[in-house]
């Protein structure tokens, strides 16, 4: 296997792109990513979305934004993995440069969920749950992630507010990323007012779906220009990892088991240990992900991923900062788009161009994206420096 | 529509049951079961009521289309007595009475919205309290 | 004169083996039908009606209560040969209600379905075929079913009492009945007090002509001479059931064939769940054998718009006592009560004008 690099990155605000389709929105996207890399010609794209089908009337995206963006004749598809399909895309183009079968190739997450009206944008994220044995019941993907919280206040002596950290901590760290949804920081006490969306999940517990669009430009580092100016941020680790679709079919719900491995088998590709990583991107379309993602990768015990985020402990100063650009949370959460948004927004930390949002010293950085509940998780490590380094 | 969809699934939709016990794992829970053994034989000769509780619950505000006729709806994780866990709708229960370790019992009821005057009703298990304690 | 020939009585001595009722919980007081549409200054014909909540109709409704009756028969579904279910309410225009239900009771393949349609006699008029398939000796058990949600428009009169609700039962040898259908007898003529055209929501009514004679004819012509061609009078009966479409009607027709009040009252549910059309008489019959002793003898006189009355004379055995207890009581349902505004009602039955 090659080593891998992110060579480049370019990426849309994440909001409400009224006057955009999702032509444009990764038009914008790419033309920013290979602006960002020049002198490096994509053979293949890979487009994480999740339900252009459905919202976009669209499927073949590989098609209409190769043609859209002048890639000719180039190879191209979609990658689907529910919310972890931006990650999924760099899964595959990782796979395809690390074996020399492409020398470059895009990865473009995007999703355009802003066309369709709240019940027929509910009932096409309802397709990430088993159709058949959950969805078919009205279920929703924000009634799951309200279920898992309730379990989890159940099972675990949590206060009120125990959950008011992850929002805070994104928010302040939105207040910092230009390209966020919301860029204002909050006090804990807006939390603790904030209304219910579907108890024990308030509207700070769940992330605002968005339009978005996000591009990297992978590599190999020998083949980098030689007037290349960034820092080459290294793919260390990468690993996907699917769990029972269904919910009700795992044998504790509150136990993320594919994340759980995810995190284990990409830290051991790179070498590392979870707790080495300097900041962690993680998948915080509601708190309570965050909270049993830290869980699952080990980094707390069962039943304290939330402890984690009180007292400042995942800030940028913190002992593990999360979320360092807002996270779903904050930046919004542009579906399949995800997964690349925190690639780009890691790649930044690590070629030290986070700005006010940077992460002091950081050289390693974990990223996760949830496909559903954990259904599908994938995790990346990247890093400043080569694998063998 | 999904016609032949829900059609396929009616045994184990209109009362958790099925044919032949080699298709019971699969319909009971899904395809990936984790170890739900229906007692088909006691079924069939004498049909009793399902019950369980409450593993989990919330409330569905913004409905995906075909279930906004029912919205505010509680749905819920149940424990089955025989273990196995299932994903399914309360009813017949205010809001505000729902609570985890609730013993429920399973009725069957429409699944989804009639609304739409043309399309073809969808029935299924949902969970209650116990109508007799 | 009504013989012996005129009445309906199967070769082979036929019975209830198992039976069993539905009331969906909500209540919608019929004084806020008449707060509504005349400023709270109706009379009012009952207390307060049953509505089905969102997720009912007379498919579910009728599930359950053949479960019911399952659970006291204690019999394979699969020996189950008839499958019929009687309603005004039937929720596909096109499309058998019935093989809904004996799919979720699991009495498919091998038996009869149909829908049946008599007004508010489309249950009884069930419970005689079933009595002549069993009766036949065609089948050991048929299952008849009367459900109905019935409709009403607003304002209307029928409005007040249009309730949900209904009883299924499950008819098989008289040897191990809880009760034994001695004989039964009908009484149809062409009387147009009644009647809802097709593609109409609601139905119309002939007002005051619904009354003497439809209603109270048909149900005391059929309900005396049942009794004159048995040999009985009404002292010979613990109970009597007739169809009750308010509080005031079932007691005068009782009263005309010559019922005590003590006689009618355990059947009465309609001041407390409304007229459930199809399931009206028979569900009053539940509400009787969840209280009757064996040797009781019980008359029952359904009525259906159109117009017609099937009566019926039964009496309770001594598997009433064993077998009973073995599914929720009438009275389970009735007390089961959540009280709704009109409001509520309306967005339940679909009376909100959403498109």
């Amino acid at each position: 296997m090659h080593e891998v690099v992110i060579a480049g990155i370019g990426q849309t605000r994440v909001g409400e792109h009224w006057e955009m389709s999702i032509r444009e929105l990764a038009g914008t996207a790419i033309e920013a990513v290979l602006k960002d890399a020049p002198g490096i010609q994509p053979e293949a794209l890979y487009v994480g979305n999740m339900l252009a089908a459905t919202l976009s009337r669209q499927s073949q995206l590989g098609s209409l934004i190769a043609d859209y963006a002048g890639l000719e004749n180039v190879e191209a598809t979609t990658v689907e993995a529910g919310g972890a399909s931006g990650a999924m895309a760099l899964r595959v183009a990782y796979l395809a440069v690390a074996s020399g079968a492409i020398e470059a190739a895009l990865v473009l997450g995007v999703e355009k969920l802003s066309d369709q009206l709240p019940g027929e944008t509910e009932a096409a994220f309802a397709t990430n749950l088993d159709a058949d044995f959950e969805a078919v019941h009205g279920l929703t993907m924000t009634a799951q992630a309200a279920m898992l919280m309730r379990r989890y206040l159940h099972e675990y002596d949590v206060p009120q507010d125990g959950f008011a950290g992850f929002a805070v901590n994104a928010h302040a760290n939105g207040a910092g990323n230009p390209n966020a949804m919301f860029q204002r920081a909050i006090k804990p006490e807006t939390y603790a007012r904030a209304g219910m969306v579907a108890e024990p999940l308030n509207m700070f517990d769940v992330a605002p779906p968005a339009d978005g669009a996000a591009a990297l430009l992978l590599t190999r580092p020998d083949l980098l220009p030689d007037d290349f100016e960034h820092s080459p941020v290294y793919i260390g680790g990468s690993s996907v990892v699917t769990d029972k679709l269904a919910l009700h079919n795992r044998e504790n719900p509150l136990n993320l088991e594919a994340a759980r491995l995810s995190v284990e088998r990409a830290c051991a590709q790179a070498d590392i240990q979870p707790k080495d990583a300097d900041l962690f991107e993680l998948f915080d379309a509601y708190s309570i992900y965050s909270a049993l993602s830290l869980e699952a990768a080990g980094l707390a015990e069962a039943g304290q991923g939330w402890q984690l985020a009180q007292n400042g402990g995942i800030g940028i100063d913190g002992e593990l900062p999360v979320t360092t650009f807002g996270g779903l949370k904050a930046r919004g959460n542009p579906g399949g788009a995800t997964g690349v948004y925190q690639a780009i927004e890691a790649t930044l930390q690590l070629r030290h161009k986070a700005g006010d949002n940077q992460v002091p010293g950081a050289k390693t950085a974990l990223i996760q994206s949830l496909g559903g509940p954990g259904s599908t998780a994938i995790t990346h490590v990247l890093q400043s420096y080569p694998s063998d380094a | 529509m999904d016609i032949a969809r829900h059609w396929r699934l009616k045994k184990h939709r209109y009362a958790l049951q099925t044919e032949n016990q080699a298709e019971a794992v699969l319909a009971v829970v899904g395809p990936s079961s984790n170890g739900h053994k229906p007692h088909l034989e006691e079924q069939v000769a004498q049909p009793e009521t399902i019950t369980g509780e409450i593993y989990s619950f919330a409330t569905v505000f913004e409905a995906p289309e075909g279930y906004q006729e029912f919205a505010p709806y509680p749905v819920a994780m149940v424990r089955l007595d025989d273990g196995s866990l299932i994903t399914a709708q309360l009813t017949d229960v205010d809001l505000d009475d729902v609570e985890i370790g609730m013993p429920v019992e399973m009725v069957t009821r429409k699944l989804r919205s009639t609304v739409e005057d043309r399309g073809m009703l969808v029935y299924g298990y949902k969970f209650r309290p116990m109508l007799r304690q | 004169m009504v013989d012996q020939n005129d009445l309906l009585i199967p070769e082979r001595a036929v019975g209830i083996v198992g039976y069993g009722a539905y009331v969906p919980r909500f209540r919608l007081p019929a004084s806020e039908v008449s707060r509504v549409w005349t400023g709270g200054n109706a009379g009012l014909p009952i207390k307060e009606k049953s509505v089905p909540g969102p997720d009912e109709d007379v498919a579910t409704m009728s599930v359950e209560a053949a479960r019911n009756a399952l659970s006291r028969a204690g019999i394979a579904p699969t020996d189950i040969r008839a499958v019929w279910v009687g309603s005004e309410s039937h929720p596909y225009a096109v499309k058998p209600t019935s093989t809904i239900v004996a799919e979720a009771i699991g009495a498919v393949p091998n038996t009869q379905a149909a829908d049946w349609e008599f007004a508010c006699k489309a249950g009884t008029e069930a419970i005689v075929a079933a009595m002549g398939l069993v009766g036949s000796g065609m089948a050991d058990y048929a299952l008849a079913i009367g459900m109905d949600t019935a409709q009403g428009r607003p304002g209307d009169a029928l409005e007040y009492t249009a309730g949900a609700g209904g009883a299924a039962y499950i008819i098989g040898p008289a040897e191990e009945a809880m009760a034994v259908i001695e004989a039964s007898y009908s009484f149809v003529t062409d009387t147009p007090d009644f009647w809802r055209r097709a593609y109409q929501k609601y139905p119309e009514h002939g007002n005051r002509f619904t009354g003497e004679p439809a209603y109270f004819k048909h149900i005391h012509q059929a309900g005396s001479a049942l009794m004159e061609a048995t040999n009985t009078t009404p002292e010979d009966y613990k109970f009597v059931v007739v169809h009750q479409p308010n509080t005031k009607f079932p007691q005068r027709a009782a009263a005309k064939l010559g019922f005590q009040p003590e006689q009618v009252k355990t059947g009465l549910l309609v001041p407390e769940i409304g007229n459930t059309y199809s399931g009206a008489a028979i569900i009053g019959l539940s509400a009787i054998l969840d209280e009757a002793e064996p040797g009781d003898r019980i008359l029952l006189v359904s009525f259906g718009s159109g117009a017609g009355s099937d009566a019926m004379a039964l009496r309770v055995t001594e598997n009433i006592l064993t077998r009973r207890d073995k599914a929720p009581k009438t009275q389970d349902y009735v007390s089961r009560r959540t009280e709704i505004d009109y409001a509520t009602y309306a967005r339940y039955r679909g009376k909100l004008v959403m498109k």
